[in-house]
């Protein structure tokens, strides 16, 4: 294999876990577009959604029944969270939101301990075994499927955002949920939307990953930290910045682990974080953000 | 306002709950406390009387390594069915399990509870190597024995100032060099790529490995280590392939374990011998990654698996498989942590028979005096010796290959002590 060869399998090995990080950076940017805060408890949710379909699935249920099952349940279950846990303390300072998701991660991940325990379950892989054989660059059929499956989501959450009414709405309810109130719209109503859409899109995520991952309790905990190096790169407004986003800290990482040898397996974790501090420092909205403007 | 005045009430409330209980169990400690007479004078006999002998043990029954935590039914049906027998010695075993959840913070709480307040005779087993360190310089200041801890460390037989603990499991040192062994048998040229977890447990492994095969034709020509907290070791495994190594040494926890065994069997161009560790080698690893993408891998065991048919007719199978179907009967028997626990209680049991004083110290002597000693849930081959200068009772592994649906032991058990000697302090 030829240096060249072996650097193309490297960039390949990269976008496979990228897509991986963008799939949840998605929902991470999709409920940052509607409510304003950001979840920690998204990878959770993801990860417990994906025990739904697990579950279904190894009752009996055919995967393609059990999927849309799992979505369903995985937006009610958003909905009723929202409900339940984020409306009370809605309103109140960001930081109390945000920590309230930090609880509500710590919660859901023992719960699923609880149920499911902490033994590792395979999950029935829905993409071809194998892959294609690209001028001795192997890639395979899971990664490409991956891919296709989070471009569809960025597609469609983009037309979300762009292009339909309710887009505008919650913009509005994200950006001033006083005003919007005042404009007649139901902030309460679309704040519970935004919950369910973006635990659905993380539910996705989830059954899309697990069967690469193996699904475990604790399979998004380190997808999340991705994730958010991710949507920060990308633009925390930005389906589109926050695929790009993935693709690129997957990428740097395999290959500052594979190439860079201080860095080596054992620093490469700290990649996502050099991201987000350079990110944070040059470009606060990120590469394909709008940056928060604020009437003096 | 008043939301706080309640939160602020209940708080002082705990405060002066928990102030009480740390007060009363600090006035009971010494009071309590009895020594023993004749040969055994100014021994300590806490926790054992003619009639009952108290022991304890911290799992983690919740958490994330919550599926080690079953190991402790396994003890408890050990003791149940021996005192349904008439006890150890006419003492019946009173085993008492607390819950760590895999946080050494809260194991030296649960350590102390146990030896404070439930005075415990012994602290039988603490799992896994953080929550054991976190206890043992307690223990030994307290002078409790803490034998058979579940961990393969080599750490607790290299010490020398806690002679109160013990380990049990052979340590990760001695399962290197059996590979190691294996290896320079069949695969005397090999070149040997290495994934292992970055923490004490990867680096004891590795090391061992790497000590035991220099010198020799066999070489570690890649090294990748993952985070236990990386969502993946994909990227790991690729660059392991780059080595075109003609072996693949698997240091990994379970999770790890499966997707380094699914990158395995993905990569068709790359198809190395895989030695994957003792730790990795459950069915509940192998089975996620597909029976069929894991045929002939290799890996080293030193106890009965229950779910061979090969031990179907043995006779302390069925003792075993009965007293679990009895005492704990929602646990699987089939599960190789439950027939771990049992080997690891048995074990204590014969300690417990060859004690010269029925103390503490009687305890902390016979531990380390054992000399091949049998128990019947080991392989045959595999036997309990300590000694002065060892403090590693089991030392001999046996190689295992995987084959249709199950492991199938192969070779004689490598006796790591005798081919390579005893371990450097």
């Amino acid at each position: 294999m030829s240096a060249v060869t072996e650097f193309l399998q490297q960039v390949t090995e990269g976008l496979g876990s990228g897509a991986v990080y963008a799939s949840l950076a998605l929902a991470l940017v999709l409920i940052h577009r509607f409510t304003g805060i950001v979840n920690f408890a998204q990878g959770e949710l993801a990860m417990i959604s994906t025990y739904v379909a697990w579950q279904l699935v190894a009752s009996g249920m055919s995967f393609w029944l059990a999927l849309p099952v799992t979505l369903a349940v995985s937006f009610a279950g958003g909905m009723l969270i929202e409900r339940i846990v984020i409306r009370p303390v809605q309103g109140a300072p960001e930081l109390t939101v945000v920590i309230v998701t930090v609880g509500l991660f710590v919660f859901v991940n023992a719960m699923a301990g609880l149920i499911w325990s902490f033994t590792v379950k395979d999950f029935p892989q829905q993409f071809p075994d194998g892959g294609i054989d690209l001028a001795g660059v192997r890639v395979d059929w899971s990664t490409l499927g991956i891919i296709g499956v989070v471009a569809v989501v960025m597609g469609l959450l983009y037309l979300l955002f762009q292009h339909i009414s309710a887009g505008l709405v919650m913009r509005a309810v994200a950006c001033n949920p006083a005003s919007a109130r005042l404009a007649g719209i139901r902030v309460s109503r679309v704040l519970m939307l935004g919950w369910g859409l973006a635990a659905t899109v993380g539910a996705v995520s989830g059954v899309l990953v697990a069967p690469v991952l193996f699904l475990e309790p604790n399979m998004m905990g380190g997808v999340l930290i991705y994730a958010f190096a991710a949507a920060t790169l990308g633009g925390f407004d930005s389906p589109v910045g926050a695929v790009v986003g993935g693709l690129f800290v997957g990428v740097a990482e395999t290959l500052t682990g594979a190439y860079v040898d201080v860095v080596g397996a054992d620093l490469k974790v700290g990649v996502p974080l050099v991201i987000i501090l350079a990110v944070l420092l040059a470009r606060p909205q990120g590469l394909f953000g709008r940056a928060a403007v604020e009437r003096a | 306002m008043r939301k706080t005045t309640a939160l602020r009430a209940a708080a002082a409330a705990t405060a002066a709950l928990l102030t009480a209980t740390a007060c009363s169990s600090h006035r009971g400690q010494d009071a309590q406390d009895t020594a023993a007479d004749g040969a055994c004078k100014g021994q300590q006999t806490t926790g054992i009387t003619d009639e009952t002998i108290k022991l304890g043990g911290i799992y983690p029954l919740s958490g994330p390594a919550s599926a080690y935590g079953t190991i402790s039914k396994g003890v408890a049906a050990y003791f149940k069915h021996v005192n349904d027998k008439g006890g150890i010695d006419g003492r019946k075993v009173e085993f008492t399990v607390r819950d760590d959840g895999y946080q050494p913070p809260k194991a030296v709480e649960e350590a102390r509870r146990l030896v404070e307040r439930e005075k415990v005779f012994a602290v039988f087993q603490t799992l896994g190597t953080p929550s054991t360190a976190a206890v043992w310089d307690y223990l030994d200041k307290q002078k409790v024995p803490q034998p058979f801890v579940a961990t393969g460390a080599s750490i607790w037989g290299t010490d020398d100032k806690h002679p109160w603990t013990i380990g049990w499991q052979p340590n990760y040192v001695s399962e290197a060099r059996v590979y190691a062994k294996y290896l320079k048998d069949e695969k005397p040229k090999a070149k040997v790529a290495v994934l292992f977890q970055n923490d004490d447990f990867g680096k004891d492994l590795l090391g061992g490995f790497k000590e035991a095969v220099a010198g020799s034709g066999i070489k570690v020509v890649a090294e990748e280590s993952y985070e236990v907290t990386d969502p993946s070791v994909s990227a790991q495994m690729t660059s392991l392939a780059r080595s075109k190594a003609d072996v693949l040494l698997n240091i990994t926890t379970p999770k790890f374990g499966s997707q380094a065994l699914a990158a395995d069997a993905k990569n068709t161009k790359w198809n190395p011998l895989h030695i994957v560790n003792n730790v990795s080698s459950s069915a509940t690893v192998l089975q996620p990654v597909g029976f069929k993408n894991v045929q002939g891998v290799v890996s080293a065991t030193y106890f009965k698996d229950p779910a061979d048919p090969q031990w179907a007719d043995d006779a302390e199978m069925k003792a075993y498989k009965d007293a679990l179907r009895k005492y704990a009967p929602d646990s699987d028997p089939a599960n190789q942590f439950n027939a771990y626990g049992w080997a690891a209680a048995s074990s204590l049991h014969e300690v417990l028979d060859g004690m010269k004083c029925p103390t503490r110290e009687g305890l902390r002597d016979a531990v380390r005096d054992l000399k091949d000693v049998k128990v019947n849930m080991l392989l045959p081959g595999v036997t309990l010796s300590t000694g002065p200068d060892d403090a590693f009772p089991i030392e001999t592994m046996q190689l295992m290959r995987f084959k249709g649906e199950r492991w199938q032991l192969f070779g004689e058990p490598v006796d790591t002590r005798k081919e390579f000697g005893p371990l450097a302090k």
